[in-house]
């Protein structure tokens, strides 16, 4: 027998058979996450049903030398939960219970497998929501937001999943299950916790999350601003933070998005619009009125054709459908596209769209814009066709191209999708190699033998036997010297 | 680089130095680690010198490396709402015009680098969250004189681990923090206290109703002086129609008095030298930790579980912990002393029982293999 049959019979010992799939074709079902275009066959895929399941399956993965990588609902777009081909897949969907909703506490704790959305759904009773909102919230996992520090819309005021996780229990790379923070704040030591949330499965695997509870706001009021280019709505989006309005959230798209949203989900945006401005207040009524007032000025004075206030919740919802139906969306326009996920600073925005258009001209690609305004979090869809020759190519390096723009603007390579597999090649532009080794400790604290998802975020991986740089006194100048 | 030899004063804990260096950018930082690292020396980092008496004594010490000279805004991005600033700049010095870092400090003459390595935090806590949540780049120079980045300039941003968090309430264990970016947000034009007193036994009540009222206040502080009632105040910023509206609201709820902001506000309940705890308990269980905390008396964020509580008799010291101690754990919580004179710190665990220490041990052992920075100052011995 091979490692992986034998650990795959040992696993079925210990949790039972149908806890374990290592039927070929079942295994095919698993081969690749939200960016279809990275696909492994997983060695063995293995659905724990509770924290010592989990904890089981590392530890034999451990004893077997096999890597293993944690999935949940396969939702992630950067080939984060891109299965090992000789590892074992831990799909944690299976672990879905939300364990407790403790509103007097604001706390809500939850197993891995459990949807964002079901979180807010369970607090909503008491009065409170879980903040964070990832468009894909109807099916994301919170083990998946925990992994990859997960934003969304809302991110502008209430921050990402980081901010919004208080504690973990996870299964270290050892095996071990291990608490990280607490019910309260500030647990002592070094903040384990904020370094796991957002390391993409390679430091371990969250089993059990608990989460803050955010009160539901007493009043949220929703604009949808049309203007006649994106310099316009970027403006607009600049006047409001000048003012000092921290809005829910501000999004932004262009006519190219507006018209797949249109074409796909009929969300009945302004007709002829070069670009649509959707911004979210939310808080007390008072506040929210006042402020309301001050942002449709806003806006009108930058040069808004068209103010839609929605009436109702009903018409909230359809402005939103648009924009969080945008990626898919843009499949009624062109048969192939790539979905980007960068950062500038908020200030760079008109100067960096044009930028992108110029690029995407040069290589006779569209490219329809859809963002986060408010914190600058480009989500550039590169629209192809892979069946005319040289296409796919050139729209790999219209996207490739965009994330240059991020870093010559002094942004990111990733805001809220992760570095995965898909831009690991991209880290050492951001990041100088000490700084790359130098995470890298924190890996190899976690993760020694380098097997909890392997090849994802570092491009070189370090390896942790080797002795750290050891500095002799032969080798450094003399106190008297250096001082 | 300016250095010098200690002097009386360049102590930390009572543990005399040799040495104290200045660098004045990040480079000579580096230059200066490497040369520390070749001489086997043990180091503190100084900011302000308002923490130095904060957590055990180091087991040895040579060199103080002291960020006066590492101060200034290195960059404001007002349309980007950031800002970039130096390790050494004092907290107080920070002038953003109409916009603000949200980290209040307790502490007069606290640096950048010294709140962010304590994790210092205050009551507007409640709205914008601590230095974890506020920093979003930082740059340190590793044991050795590696420097590294993680994070950046912009809110947004999952690309690679988040040092930054790692490097928060490190206590100078894992290495010097030369500068953080820090995401800032702007000034409201309006704010109001609204404050009642009341015996503890009412206070589970009052805080309920604050809770229930969705007016979203930045701080819900209390403060318990020994054996007294307790005081609430909550502190709502916004626009002048926003805050007035809900300050009114406030009054009604609480039945009390909008006004200033109380004379004990976002100060530590110790006196300096004495001996100061940092309480923490789940949000339901606050009003049980501010009943039992009688003796000491307390203070601190009732909106997010946070609490400070001074210890006035050496002698008791020791049993007051442990009665706290046991108390925040089965609120949800721990017991930290953050500072306590040389006799108490002899006889309490200041620190106490903290998980995962195994796993902080090894991210010590990457970071710092020699074990120079700071040793002994943070948990378990690290």
């Amino acid at each position: 027998m091979t490692s992986l049959e034998e650990l795959a019979a040992g696993l079925r010992t210990a949790l039972g058979s149908d806890r374990v799939v290592s039927d070929r074709v079942e295994l095919r079902t698993y081969e690749c996450d939200g960016l279809a275009h990275y696909k492994v066959t997983p060695g063995l895929v293995v659905l724990p049903r509770d924290a010592g399941e989990c904890a089981r399956t590392v530890a034999a993965c451990v004893a077997a030398g096999v890597p293993f990588v944690a999935r949940g609902s396969g939702t992630g777009l950067s080939g984060g939960a891109l299965p090992h081909a000789d590892g074992v897949l831990i799909v944690t969907a299976k672990m879905r219970d939300i364990l407790e909703v403790a509103p007097a506490d604001e706390r809500a704790v939850v197993q891995p497998g459990v949807i964002n959305l079901q979180v807010t759904r369970a607090a909503t009773a008491h009065g409170y929501y879980y903040a964070p909102d990832p468009s894909s919230q109807q099916i994301c996992s919170i083990g998946g937001n925990v992994a990859e520090n997960s934003g969304g819309a809302h991110c502008l005021k209430y921050g990402f999943t980081t901010n919004h996780v208080l504690g973990a229990e996870i299964v270290t790379p050892d095996g071990d299950l291990v608490e990280l923070g607490g019910r309260a704040p500030d647990t002592p030591g070094y903040d384990l916790l904020g370094a796991f949330v957002g390391s993409e499965g390679t430091l371990g695997i969250a089993t059990r999350v608990t989460v803050r509870l955010t009160r539901l706001p007493e009043s949220v009021r929703t604009l949808l601003a049309a203007f006649a280019t994106t310099d316009a709505a970027g403006a607009a989006t600049s006047a409001i933070i000048a003012a000092g309005v921290v809005p829910a959230a501000v999004e932004m798209m262009d006519a190219l998005a507006i018209e797949a949203a249109e074409a796909a989900v009929a969300c009945g945006y302004p007709p002829g619009a070069g670009a649509v401005l959707i911004v979210e207040l939310d808080g007390p009524a008072a506040e929210v009125a006042a402020q309301f007032a001050q942002v449709t000025a806003l806006c009108e004075a930058n040069g808004a054709t068209e103010l839609r206030i929605a009436a109702d919740d009903a018409e909230r919802a359809l402005f939103w459908k648009g924009r969080k139906s945008a990626f898919a969306a843009v499949g009624r326009i062109s048969p192939d596209y790539i979905v980007q996920d960068g950062v500038i600073p908020r200030t760079a925005l008109p100067e960096v769209l044009h930028r992108i258009g110029e690029v995407a001209g040069a290589h006779g690609v569209r490219v329809a814009n859809v963002f986060h305004a408010g914190d600058g979090n480009l989500h550039p869809l590169v629209l192809f066709d892979a069946a005319t020759d040289g296409e796919a190519e050139r729209a790999e390096e219209v996207s490739g191209a965009i994330i240059d723009l991020c870093i010559e603007y002094g942004g990111s390579i990733t805001g809220e999708h992760g570095v995965g597999t898909d831009k690991a090649k991209y880290m050492p532009r951001m990041f100088t190699d000490d700084d790359l080794e130098t995470m890298q400790l924190l890996r190899c604290a976690f993760d020694p033998a380098g097997l909890a998802n392997p090849g994802k975020i570092f491009p070189t991986p370090r390896l942790c036997g080797e002795v750290p740089r050891r500095h002799s006194a032969s080798d450094a100048p003399a106190p008297a010297e250096i001082f | 680089m300016d250095w010098r030899p200690a002097t009386e004063d360049d102590h930390v804990a009572g543990v005399p130095a040799r040495f104290v260096a200045a660098p004045g950018s990040t480079e000579e930082a580096s230059e200066l680690l490497r040369a520390a690292a070749a001489h086997d020396f043990a180091v503190v980092v100084r900011g302000g010198g308002t923490k130095l008496g904060w957590g055990p004594p180091p087991r040895r010490l040579d060199l103080i490396v002291d960020t006066h000279r590492l101060t200034g805004v290195v960059e404001h991005a007002a349309g980007d709402l950031i800002t970039v600033l130096r390790a050494g700049t004092p907290l107080s010095t920070l002038d953003f015009g109409s916009q603000q870092l949200a980290l209040d400090s307790p502490l007069p003459g606290a640096t950048v680098g010294g709140s962010v390595a304590a994790n210092i935090s205050g009551p507007r806590r409640m709205l914008y969250g601590t230095a974890r949540d506020l920093l979003i780049g930082i740059t340190v120079v590793r044991p050795g004189g590696t420097v590294a980045h993680s994070g950046g300039k912009v809110v947004k941003n999952v690309a690679g681990y988040d040092l930054g968090k790692l490097f928060t309430g490190s206590y100078g264990t894992l290495g010097l923090i030369t500068e953080c970016a820090f995401r800032l947000h702007p000034v409201p034009p309006a704010r109001a206290v609204v404050t009642r007193t009341v015996p503890a036994s009412g206070l589970g009540a009052l805080l309920a109703a604050v809770r229930d009222e969705q007016v979203v206040p930045s701080a819900v502080e209390v403060d318990r002086p020994p054996d007294g009632e307790v005081t609430v105040a909550v502190l709502v910023e916004g626009t002048a129609e926003g805050v007035r509206d809900r300050a009114a609201r406030l009054e009604k709820v609480l039945g009390g008095q909008i006004g200033e902001p109380p004379s004990w506000w976002g100060a530590y309940p110790w006196q300096p030298g004495g001996t100061g705890l940092k309480l923490t308990a789940a949000l339901s269980k606050v009003p049980d930790l501010v009943e039992a905390a009688a003796e000491t008396g307390i203070r601190g964020s009732a909106g997010t579980g946070v609490l400070y509580a001074a210890v006035g008799s050496d002698q008791d010291a020791p049993r007051i912990v442990e009665r706290l101690r046991a108390e925040t754990v089965r609120a949800g919580g721990h017991t930290v002393v953050l500072t306590a004179p040389a006799e108490v710190r002899q006889a309490v665990d200041m620190w106490g029982p903290v998980p995962g220490l195994d796993l902080m041990r090894r991210v010590k052992d990457q970071f710092d293999p020699g074990h120079h920075f700071a040793p002994g100052r943070f948990v378990g011995g690290i």
